[in-house]
C-alpha cells in the first residue's frame, strides 16, 4: 500500500461528520538510544502499524573527523586513531591503515621487509580478532531476537581472546599493536599457550553455539527467508565481508587479493547456501560468521605451525618516517567486510590525505532497501545480521 | 477461608461480634496476608530467576545485598523503587497512566482467591473457580493498553497493542485446552479438580494420553498469557525498549513486576490444580505426612522455574508467527482435543 492510498483511507464516526477519522503512516524514531541500532545510529522509520514502510538511517552522533585528524598527526600517531573505528576489531583496523603505508612506501621505492615471523604474528592476533569480532556479532544477534544467554557464552570466549590480547600489548579494546613495518611487541611465551589453549576449546564452543541458537527453530524461523539481499543488489550497494558473501557471492580479500602472507594458508571461504530458505537472508549472513570462526580457528593454527621459534617482530624503519610523495589505496578484509584507506602522501611527516573506506557504512546503505515492508522485529534482526559498528560509519 | 474466619472466632476479640462483621474481618485478613504472600512470592521468585539466568549464563547473579548469594537483592530493589522519583511523561493521560499499573497487579491478585492451596486453604471455593481464574487474569491486558496509550510513546502504544492481540488470542486456547477435563469431572470448582485426581500418580490428569496434550498446550498459552519469553512481544527489551512500561518509574513499575511474577505463579497453580493432581503427592502414603499447602505450592513453584528456564534459552517470535500459532496451531488443537475427547466419551460408555 503507498502512502497516498493509506491517508486517503478515511473513516467516519456515525455522529461525528465534522472529525473524520484519518488512517495517517506512524513516523518514529528509532534511536540514537535505541538497544537494537548497536550504537548511536539513528533510524527514521515510517510504519503502518508492525509494517515498515521506509526506513532511512541518519549518522553522525559519533563523527570523531577521524580522517581529517589524519592529515594533522604523524603517520605512526594516527594508528591509534584507527583503533576507534571498528572498536571491536581493532587489530584488523591497525593492520589495514599499516598495510597501506607500508605498501605506500614500497610503492614510491622505499624498502620495507616485513620479517617472516612478525607476518605470522599479525596473521595470528588479526585472525583472533576475527574471532572475538563475530563473537559479539553472534552475541548481540541473540539479544536482538530476545535470547539473551547466547551474549554471555559468546562473552565468556571474547574474555579469553581479550585476556590473551591484553598479555601481548596491555590493551583489552583499544590496542594499538601493529606498527608501521610490524608489530609493537612479541607475543609472549605463556600467551602463545594461552592461544593454543583456545583454540583447543572453541571448535567444541561453536558447536555449542549452534545447538543453541543457530539450530534453533524459532531461531530459523525468525530468521530464514527474511531481510534477503540478492547478489547483484548486494554488489551494486558496495557491501563487502560476511553481508556479501552471504548472499552467496565468493569473494574474501584473503583468497582473492591476499596481503600479507595469507597467500599461503588453506581455508575456506564461507558463503551463504540458503540452507534454511531463500539465498541471502538474515540466516545465511548470520551463518557465514559462524562459518568464518571455524576458518579463523584453521588459519591461526596454520599460522602457528609456519612461525619461525623466534625472529625480528619490526622491520629496520627510520626514526622518523617519511613517505615519498604518492597516492595508493589498499584494502584488507577486516570482520565487518572490506576495510580500505586511501592515502596520499606530499611527502611530509603526515598525510595528506587519508580516506577510509570502511565496511559498516556501506553495509548500512542496503538497510533502506532491505528494511521495506519488514515488520519492525525484522527489522532489528536485518540490524544486527548486517553486523553495524557505529565506530566505523561515522568515524 | 472458611478456616480462618472460624479460627477468628475463637480468638477473644471475637466474643460476641457481629457474624457478618467477623465474616468481613477474616476476608480482610485473608486478602492482606494473600499480598503480603504475594509480594514476598514475588521478590523471591524474582531473586530465583537471576540467580537461575546467572547459573544458565556461566555468571553468578546478585551476590553482595545480605551476604549470603545476595538474597536481600529483591528487597534492596523494593526499596529502590519505593525512594525513585516518580516520573510523568509529557502529555501523558493522567487517569490512565495512574490505572495502568493498579490493574495489571489487580488482575494478577484476583486469581489467588480461588487458588485451592489445601482442602481447606481457599480464598473462595467458588464453583466457577475456574472461570473467574482465567477471567481474572485477563483483567491485566486492560492494564497493559491504559499503560501504553497513557504513556504517550509510539513505543509503548505498539507493546500495548501487541499485549492486547497476544492476551485476548491465547484466552482461547487457554480455556480450550482445560475443557476437556472439565468434560471429564463436570465441574469447574477447582478443590473438586483436585479431588478427581486423588490416589496414585497415574490418577493425575496430566497421565491421561489426551490430557498429555491439552497440558502441553495450556502450558505454552500460558507463557503467552503472562507475556514471557518466547511470547513476551508486548516488552521486547530489544526492539520496544521494554514495551508498554518503557515510561514507568518507581513505584509504578514495581507494581508492573509484581504483578508479572505473581501471575506467572497463578497460571502454574491452575496447571497444578487441572493437570498435576493439586496437593496429592501422587502416593496416597505420604499424603498423610506431608502438608497439602506445601505440596500444592511447591508443584506450583517448579512451573514457575520452567518458565524462568524457558526464558533463558529461547529467542522470541515475531508477532504475525505468534498470532499463526494461536489461531491456526492452538485453536484447532484444542478444539480438536475437546472433539475427541467428547468422541472418547461417547465410544467408551
Amino acid at each position: 500500500m503507498t502512502d497516498l492510498q493509506l491517508s486517503e483511507r478515511t473513516a467516519t464516526m456515525p455522529g461525528d461528520q465534522a472529525r473524520p477519522l484519518k488512517s495517517d503512516l506512524l513516523h518514529i524514531n528509532m534511536g540514537p538510544q535505541h538497544p537494537s541500532t548497536h550504537g548511536v545510529l539513528r533510524l527514521f522509520i515510517t510504519t503502518d502499524g508492525e509494517i515498515v514502510h521506509t526506513v532511512t538511517p541518519y549518522l553522525g552522533y559519533l563523527h570523531r573527523c577521524a580522517e581529517k585528524i589524519a592529515e594533522g598527526t604523524t603517520w605512526h600517531q594516527y594508528i591509534v586513531y584507527t583503533d576507534r573505528m571498528d572498536y571491536l576489531a581493532a587489530m584488523n583496523c591497525n593492520w589495514g591503515y599499516c598495510e597501506a603505508v607500508e605498501q605506500l612506501m614500497r610503492a614510491t621505492g622505499t624498502e620495507v621487509e616485513i620479517p617472516e615471523y612478525a607476518q605470522c604474528v599479525r596473521v595470528i592476533i588479526a585472525e583472533l580478532n576475527r574471532i572475538a569480532s563475530h563473537l559479539i556479532a553472534f552475541g548481540t544477534y541473540g539479544l536482538d531476537l530476545g535470547a539473551m544467554t547466547p551474549f554471555f557464552y559468546a562473552l565468556r570466549e571474547r574474555e579469553a581472546i581479550l585476556n590473551i590480547f591484553e598479555k601481548v600489548c596491555g590493551a583489552r579494546l583499544m590496542y594499538s599493536y601493529y606498527d608501521i613495518g610490524g608489530v609493537k611487541w612479541d607475543i609472549p611465551p605463556d600467551a602463545m599457550e594461552e592461544i593454543k589453549l583456545f583454540l583447543k576449546i572453541f571448535p567444541k564452543k561453536l558447536v555449542e553455539y549452534n545447538a543453541l541458537l543457530t539450530e534453533n527453530k524459532i531461531f530459523v524461523e525468525r530468521l530464514a527467508n527474511v531481510g534477503v539481499l540478492d547478489r547483484e543488489t548486494a554488489i551494486a550497494y558496495g557491501c563487502t565481508g560476511p553481508v556479501l558473501r552471504g548472499s552467496g557471492v565468493d569473494w574474501d580479500l584473503r583468497r582473492d587479493e591476499p596481503w600479507g602472507i595469507y597467500d599461503r594458508f588453506d581455508f575456506e571461504v564461507a558463503i551463504g547456501r540458503g540452507q534454511m530458505g531463500t539465498l541471502g537472508d538474515n540466516w545465511d549472513r548470520y551463518y557465514v560468521r559462524m562459518l568464518e570462526m571455524e576458518q579463523s580457528v584453521k588459519i591461526i593454527e596454520q599460522a602457528i605451525a609456519m612461525m619461525p621459534a623466534e625472529g625480528e617482530i619490526m622491520a629496520k624503519m627510520p626514526r622518523t618516517l617519511k613517505v615519498a610523495p604518492g597516492e595508493i589505496f589498499v584494502r584488507t578484509e577486516a570482520p565487518k567486510g572490506e576495510m580500505g584507506f586511501h592515502i596520499i602522501s606530499d611527502g611530509g611527516a603526515e598525510a595528506f590525505r587519508c580516506k577510509t573506506r570502511s565496511p559498516a557504512f556501506h553495509n548500512l546503505h542496503v538497510l533502506e532497501k532491505l528494511g521495506e515492508g519488514q515488520m519492525i522485529s525484522d527489522l532489528c534482526a536485518t540490524i544486527g545480521s548486517l553486523d553495524l559498528v557505529l565506530g566505523e560509519i561515522d568515524r | 477461608m472458611d478456616a480462618l474466619r472460624e479460627w477468628l472466632a475463637t480468638t477473644p476479640m471475637a466474643q460476641g461480634m457481629d457474624p457478618e462483621l467477623l465474616t468481613g474481618l477474616a476476608m480482610l485478613t485473608f486478602a492482606s496476608l494473600v499480598l503480603v504472600g504475594v509480594a514476598l512470592a514475588a521478590m523471591i521468585f524474582i531473586w530465583c530467576e537471576r540467580k537461575i539466568a546467572g547459573y544458565m549464563q556461566s555468571r553468578y547473579g546478585p551476590m553482595y545485598t545480605g551476604r549470603f548469594h545476595g538474597w536481600l537483592q529483591s528487597i534492596a530493589d523494593g526499596v529502590k523503587l519505593l525512594l525513585k522519583e516518580d516520573i510523568w511523561p509529557a502529555n501523558a493521560d493522567k487517569l490512565l497512566f495512574r490505572i495502568g499499573p493498579l490493574l495489571v497487579f489487580t488482575g494478577a491478585f484476583l486469581g489467588y482467591a480461588v487458588l485451592p492451596f489445601s482442602p481447606t486453604w481457599v480464598g473462595a471455593n467458588l464453583d466457577i473457580g475456574l472461570l473467574y481464574a482465567f477471567a481474572a487474569s485477563s483483567l491485566v491486558v486492560t492494564g497493559v493498553l491504559a499503560a501504553g496509550w497513557g504513556s504517550n510513546n509510539k513505543w509503548s502504544l505498539f507493546g500495548a497493542m501487541r499485549g492486547a492481540a497476544q492476551v485476548v488470542s491465547y484466552e482461547i486456547p487457554l480455556g480450550l485446552a482445560v475443557l476437556p477435563i472439565v468434560m471429564s469431572v463436570g465441574t469447574l470448582n477447582l478443590s473438586q479438580l483436585i479431588i478427581a485426581q486423588q490416589g496414585y500418580i497415574w490418577n493425575w490428569h496430566v497421565f491421561n494420553p489426551i490430557f498429555f496434550f491439552a497440558f502441553f498446550l495450556y502450558l505454552i498459552s500460558s507463557l503467552a498469557e503472562v507475556n514471557r519469553l518466547p511470547f513476551d512481544l508486548p516488552e521486547t527489551e530489544s526492539e520496544l525498549v521494554s514495551g508498554y512500561h518503557t515510561e514507568y518509574t518507581g513505584m509504578k513499575f514495581a507494581f508492573f513486576f509484581l504483578g508479572e511474577y505473581a501471575d506467572m505463579f497463578v497460571v502454574s497453580a491452575i496447571a497444578v490444580t487441572v493437570f498435576l493432581g493439586g496437593w496429592y503427592t501422587g502416593i496416597p502414603a505420604v499424603d498423610n505426612f506431608v502438608h497439602p499447602a506445601v505440596v500444592f505450592i511447591g508443584k506450583s513453584v517448579l512451573l514457575v522455574m520452567v518458565q524462568i528456564w524457558l526464558r533463558w534459552t529461547l529467542p522470541r517470535l515475531r508477532v504475525d508467527q505468534l498470532m499463526f500459532v494461536c489461531w491456526k496451531v492452538f485453536i484447532p488443537a484444542t478444539l480438536g482435543l475437546v472433539f475427541l475427547y467428547g468422541l472418547s466419551r461417547v465410544i467408551l460408555r
